[in-house]
C-alpha cells in the first residue's frame, strides 16, 4: 500500500489550494500605497554608441516623476559574475561591467539605457516611447554569430576585449596529450558538429520587482520574482549598490515558474529601489513578455564539435569537445559556472571512458546575457555525448543499446572518478535502462514500426542514457575551482511552545511544492501530524542565509540541512526529558514521537517536552537553554548523480516532415523519493521542456542582432496538443551515499536526458525510411526534416 | 473616462475607466480580483481566461468598457459556497495539475467552458481545446488527467 502520509507519501500540496482559488501571493498582485511605476527605455539597436539622452523632452510630460539614465549608476557597482574562471594559460576571464542602466553603449536589443518613473504604467509608457525618440544612439555593426566574433578582431562588443573572447577554457588540461593520442590511436572516430539551440527560459510569470524605501530606519525592502532572496540581497547590497545588509529585505513571494532564468539579480531590482528612496514612494516594475524575451537570461547557445574514439565492437576509448559558447553580451551571474563546471564535468556521461578532454571558448556577442536555463551545463554535455554515441554505433552497424550496455559503470564500480574530475558516488545504470526497454514494450517496437510503414509513416526509436551532478558542492572544493560564493543551505526548525512547527528554509519554492514535501520530512522525522509543520521561505527577514533553488538542490542541500537541525532538536529534547523522566541521557531513546526510557513505559510526548523547553518549571537549566530551536548549516561533501534511461518514439510523416512524438519513457533513478506525485510532475514538466527544445523552441538573431523570436507568435512554446502522456518510473534507486535523506534531485532531469532521445528517434525513423541521414540540428522543424530527407 | 459595471463573481461591480483599459486590467488593479493573471502581451498564453457571459474570454483581449453590463467570472468565483474547491479546482489538486500556479487561473477557467460544452472531451479534444493555454510547468500530463477526472472519466484507481 503507498504511504498516506510522510516521507514516500504522495500527499496533496497545501499550496494548491491558494492557487487554484486565485489566492496566490505573486509580487505583481502586491498594491503598494502611494506606488509609482518604472518603465524601462530599452535598446532598439543590437550595438551602439550613446550620443544624447535629451530627458527634458520627457521631465514635464504628464505623470512624469523622475528620469533615470546609465549617468545616474556610474559611481555603483557592477552585477557581478559569480564564478571566475581561468583560461588556459592561467589568465582570468574578462569580465566587463555589467551596469545598472547602459552608460556609453547600449550592448544587445533590449539593452535598458534609460527609465522612466510615473504616475501610471500607461504614462510610464509614454514617457518612454518619447524618451527614445529624443535619443541620439550610434548603431555599430553588431556582433552575433560567435564564430564571427572571435575572428574580427575590429568588431568588439566591449571596446577592452579585443576577440570578444571572455576565457578559453581547458578541462583537464593535463588530460589533452592523452586524449590526442587516443584519438589517433583509435580504430574508428565518430565526429559531430552540432548546435545546441538558445532557448528562453519562458517562466509563465514575467519578472517584476518592488522597491520600498523607510525613511524611518533608513531602509529598503525589495519584492522581487526570486529563486534565491538571501543572493539577489548580497548581490543588491554588497555588490551594486553599497547598501548594509541589515538595512535590505528582499521577500520573493509565490513566484510563478524560474527554471534558471529568476536565479540572477537583474538592474530592474536595483533601479526601482533607488528609484524609492529618490521618490520616497513604492516604485513597482512588471516586466511585459517582450520585454522578457529581450531581457531574461536566455539559456543554451553551444557550437560543438565532438569527436568519440571509439574500438570496433563500440567501446569508447575517449571522447573530445571543442565548443563555442555564447554568454551574451553581459556576465550574467552563474553564465561563467554553467559552460565549464556544470558541463565539461559531464563529458564523460555514465561511462566508463579513458580519457576525455573538454574545451570551451566563452564569446560575448550582441544578444542578450545567456546564462543557466533547466539543466545548465548538462543538457549541452549530455546532447553531445548522447548524440555522438548514437552515431558511433550506427557508423559501426551496432545495436545502440547494445553499445550502451558496452560502455556503462557497472554498480559494482563505485565509486568512480571520472577522467573530468567528478566522483559518481553510486548508480545501477543498466537497472534503469532494462527498465526503460521494458516500459517502452522496446521489443515491441518492429511490430509498430511495420504498422506505421502500412500508414506510410516512419517510426523511430531513439534512447539516451545520461548522468547529471546535482546540489553543487562542496564550498571548500568549488572555491578552488573560482566560485565566489559557497553552496551550503540552511534550516531553522522552531519548536513552538506548544509542539507545532515552524521550519524557515533558505530553498526557495517556485512550483516545486515544498511547503508539502519539506514538511512530509519533519513530520515523519518528528512523529507528528504534517498539518502541524509550516515552511517558511523566499524572506530574509525570516530565513537563515541559504542560497536558494536552483541546479536540482533543494531536497540534497536544504533538505539536509533540515535534517540537521531537527537531529539537534531530538538530541535536545532527549536532555529535557531525561531530566523530566529522572533518567539518564543515554537511556532516552526518540521514536514515534516520543521520549522514552528506554525498556520501560516511561515516556513524555514531543508536546510535552516542547511545552517545557518553553515553561521550564521543572527544566534542567543549568545544563540546557530553554526554547527548542535550532539552526544547521549544511555544506554538502559531494554532488549527487542523479541518472537514467529514456526512450522517445517518434512518427515521421515523410511527405511533410512533421514530427509527431508517439510515445516517452523516462526510467530515473533520483535516489530516495519524498513524494512520487511530485517528482513524476517534475519530470513531466522537464521533458516537455526537452521535447520543446528538441521539436520546436529555437531563439533567433539576424544578422543585425535583432531578435526574430520575440513573442509567443514567433517563439514556439510546447503546447498540450504537442506532446504526449508521459511514462515515468523511479522505481530503480540507488540512494544517494552522503546526505541524510539519500536524495539526489529530480528538477532537471527531464530537461537534461530528452533532448537526444527524440533527435536518435528522428534519425533512426529517417535511416529506417531508407534516408541516410547523420544528424539534423535541433529544433527538428518539419523544414528541417524535409530539407535532410530531400537532400 | 467611461463609467461601466457588470456582475462579477456574482456580485456588483463598477468603476471608471479609460478607452484603453483592458478587462484584465480592471479585474487586478481596480477590483483587485489579482487570480487572474497576464503572463503575455499578445493573447497566446492563456493565463488570463475568464468567462463573459458564460464563454472563455481572454481578459487581456477585451476592453473593460466592452464588458458593461456583462456577467463575468474570474477564478476567485469558482469555489464552492461553502469556500471548498469546486469539482474542477479539486481534481487540479488531486492529480497535481499545477505547480506554481500562475497559468492555472486560465487553465481551470478553459477546462470549465470545454466541460460545460462537451462533458466527456477525449484527451486528443483536451488538448486540442488547450492550445491557448501555455503551461511551462507539467508538462500538460497532469492537466489533462484533471480535466479526465474532473468530467469523471478517470477512476480513483486509474489515478494512481
Amino acid at each position: 500500500m503507498p504511504k498516506d502520509s510522510g516521507i514516500g507519501a504522495s500527499s496533496k500540496r497545501r499550496e494548491d489550494v491558494r492557487f487554484l482559488t486565485g489566492n496566490g501571493n505573486y509580487t505583481d498582485d502586491h498594491s503598494m500605497q502611494g506606488e509609482a511605476h518604472a518603465v524601462m527605455v530599452r535598446s532598439n539597436v543590437a550595438h551602439g554608441k550613446i550620443l544624447s539622452i535629451d530627458t527634458s523632452a520627457v521631465e514635464n510630460m504628464p505623470g512624469v516623476l523622475a528620469v533615470f539614465t546609465g549617468e545616474d549608476f556610474v559611481e555603483v557597482g557592477g552585477n557581478p559574475a559569480g564564478w571566475l574562471i581561468h583560461s588556459r594559460d592561467g589568465e582570468p576571464m574578462r569580465e566587463p561591467k555589467r551596469p545598472v542602466l547602459a552608460h556609453g553603449k547600449v550592448r544587445h536589443v533590449g539593452d535598458a539605457y534609460a527609465a522612466i518613473i510615473a504616475e501610471t504604467v500607461q504614462q510610464g509608457r509614454d514617457a518612454a516611447e518619447a524618451l527614445a525618440a529624443a535619443t541620439e544612439i550610434e548603431e555599430l555593426p553588431a556582433v552575433v554569430n560567435m564564430a564571427a566574433a572571435v575572428a574580427n578582431a575590429d568588431n568588439r562588443v566591449h571596446d577592452e576585449i579585443p576577440d570578444n573572447l571572455c576565457f578559453d577554457w581547458g578541462w583537464i588540461e593535463d588530460n589533452r596529450d592523452a586524449v590526442d593520442q587516443a584519438l589517433k590511436d583509435a580504430p574508428h572516430v565518430t565526429t559531430l558538429e552540432l548546435v545546441n539551440n538558445r532557448l528562453v527560459p519562458n517562466a509563465m510569470e514575467p519578472r517584476s520587482s518592488i522597491g520600498e524605501y523607510y525613511s524611518s530606519d533608513d531602509s529598503y525592502k525589495l519584492t522581487t520574482t526570486s529563486q534565491n532572496p538571501h543572493l539577489t540581497k548580497l548581490l543588491v547590497c554588497a555588490f551594486v549598490l553599497g547598501i548594509p545588509e541589515h538595512k535590505m529585505t528582499v521577500v520573493a513571494p509565490d513566484v510563478g515558474g524560474g527554471f534558471g532564468s529568476k536565479i540572477y539579480h537583474y538592474g530592474e531590482e536595483a533601479l526601482v529601489l533607488v528609484a524609492a528612496k529618490k521618490l520616497r514612494r513604492p516604485v513597482r516594475w512588471t516586466a511585459e513578455r517582450s520585454e522578457s524575451f529581450l531581457s531574461d537570461a536566455h539559456g543554451r547557445d553551444h557550437v560543438t564539435t565532438i569527436e568519440v574514439g571509439a574500438t570496433l565492437d563500440g567501446e569508447i576509448l575517449a571522447i573530445r569537445t571543442n565548443t563555442l559558447a555564447n554568454v551574451g553580451a553581459y556576465l550574467s551571474n552563474f553564465s561563467t559556472a554553467t559552460p565549464t563546471f556544470l558541463h565539461g564535468t559531464l563529458m564523460a556521461g555514465p561511462y566508463k571512458v579513458p580519457h576525455v578532454y573538454v574545451n570551451l571558448k566563452a564569446v560575448f556577442t550582441n544578444t542578450a546575457p545567456v546564462d543557466a536555463y533547466r539543466g545548465a551545463g548538462r543538457p549541452e554535455a549530455t546532447y553531445s555525448i548522447e548524440r555522438a554515441v548514437d552515431k558511433m554505433a550506427r557508423e559501426l552497424k551496432l545495436d545502440p543499446v547494445e553499445v550502451r550496455r558496452k560502455n556503462l559503470l557497472t554498480p559494482d564500480q563505485f565509486p568512480y572518478t571520472t577522467p573530468v574530475a567528478l566522483v559518481y558516488d553510486t548508480g545501477n545504470y543498466q537497472a534503469t535502462l532494462d527498465k526503460a526497454l521494458e516500459l517502452a514494450d522496446y521489443a515491441g517496437f518492429e511490430a509498430r514500426a511495420a504498422e506505421s510503414k502500412s500508414r506510410g509513416k516512419l517510426r523511430g526509436m531513439g534512447l539516451s542514457t545520461w548522468i547529471e551532478a546535482c546540489g553543487i558542492a562542496p564550498s571548500h572544493l568549488v572555491g578552488q575551482l573560482g566560485s565566489r560564493v559557497g553552496l551550503y543551505d540552511a534550516a531553522t526548525v522552531r519548536v513552538n511552545a506548544t509542539g507545532s512547527i515552524s521550519v524557515m528554509v533558505g530553498a526557495h519554492s517556485h512550483g516545486q511544492g515544498h511547503e508539502t514535501v519539506f514538511a512530509q520530512i519533519v513530520a515523519d522525522k518528528l512523529g507528528i501530524d504534517e498539518g502541524a509543520v509550516d515552511i517558511v521561505h523566499g524572506d530574509t527577514s525570516k530565513i537563515p542565509f541559504g542560497m536558494g533553488s536552483y541546479g536540482s538542490r533543494s531536497l540534497a542541500v536544504c533538505g539536509s540541512a533540515m535534517d540537521r537541525a531537527m537531529d539537534k532538536i531530538i538530541a535536545k529534547g532527549k536532555k529535557i526529558a531525561a531530566h523530566m523522566l529522572e533518567a539518564s541521557e543515554g537511556d532516552i531513546v526518540f521514536e514515534d514521537g516520543s521520549f522514552k526510557v528506554e525498556g520501560t513505559d516511561k515516556a513524555k510526548a514531543f508536546g510535552e517536552i516542547a511545552f517545557a523547553a518553553y515553561v521550564p518549571h521543572n527544566y534542567p537549566l543549568e545544563e540546557v537553554e530553554p526554547g527548542l530551536e535550532e539552526t544547521a548549516f549544511y555544506d554538502p561533501n559531494n554532488f549527487t548523480y542523479p541518472a537514467g534511461a529514456y526512450l522517445c518514439e517518434v512518427e515521421v510523416d515523410p511527405d511533410t516532415g512533421v514530427v509527431e512524438v508517439v510515445a516517452f519513457t523516462c526510467a530515473d533513478d533520483f535516489g530516495n523519493v519524498m513524494n512520487p506525485m511530485i517528482v513524476e510532475g517534475q519530470v513531466h514538466g522537464g521533458v516537455v521542456q526537452g521535447i520543446g527544445q528538441a521539436m520546436i523552441e529555437n531563439t533567433t538573431y539576424d544578422e543585425n542582432g535583432q531578435l526574430m523570436s520575440g513573442s509567443y507568435m514567433d517563439y514556439a512554446m510546447p503546447r498540450a496538443d504537442d506532446v504526449p502522456m508521459i511514462t515515468v518510473d523511479h522505481s530503480c534507486a540507488t540512494p544517494c551515499t552522503h546526505n541524510p535523506l539519500g536524495v539526489k534531485g529530480c528538477g532537471e532531469a527531464g530537461a537534461i536526458g530528452s533532448p537526444p532521445a527524440l533527435v536518435n528517434a528522428v534519425i533512426d525513423a529517417l535511416n529506417r525510411g531508407g534516408h541516410d541521414v547523420a544528424h539534423i540540428d535541433m529544433p527538428v522543424t518539419p523544414s528541417r526534416v524535409w530539407s535532410a530527407m530531400n537532400g | 473616462m467611461t463609467s461601466i459595471s457588470m456582475t462579477v463573481n456574482g456580485k456588483p461591480a463598477s468603476g471608471e475607466v479609460e478607452g484603453r483599459t483592458l478587462l484584465v486590467q480592471f479585474l487586478r488593479e481596480d477590483l483587485r480580483l489579482t487570480g487572474t493573471h497576464v503572463g503575455c502581451d499578445t493573447s497566446q498564453c492563456g493565463a488570463c481566461v475568464v468567462h463573459v457571459n458564460g464563454e472563455a474570454v481572454k481578459a487581456c483581449t477585451m476592453f473593460a468598457a466592452d464588458a458593461d453590463g456583462a456577467d463575468v467570472r474570474t477564478i476567485e468565483g469558482m469555489a464552492n459556497a461553502d469556500g471548498s474547491l469546486g469539482t474542477i479546482q479539486q481534481a487540479f489538486q488531486d492529480h497535481h495539475g499545477l505547480q506554481c500556479g500562475f497559468c492555472t487561473p486560465g487553465m481551470v477557467m478553459s477546462a470549465a467552458a470545454l466541460l460545460k460544452d462537451n462533458p466527456k472531451p477525449t484527451e486528443a479534444e483536451i488538448r486540442e481545446y488547450l492550445e491557448g493555454n501555455i503551461c511551462r510547468c507539467t508538462g500538460y500530463h497532469n492537466i489533462i488527467k484533471a480535466i479526465q477526472a474532473a468530467s469523471g472519466q478517470l477512476t480513483a484507481v486509474a489515478a494512481e
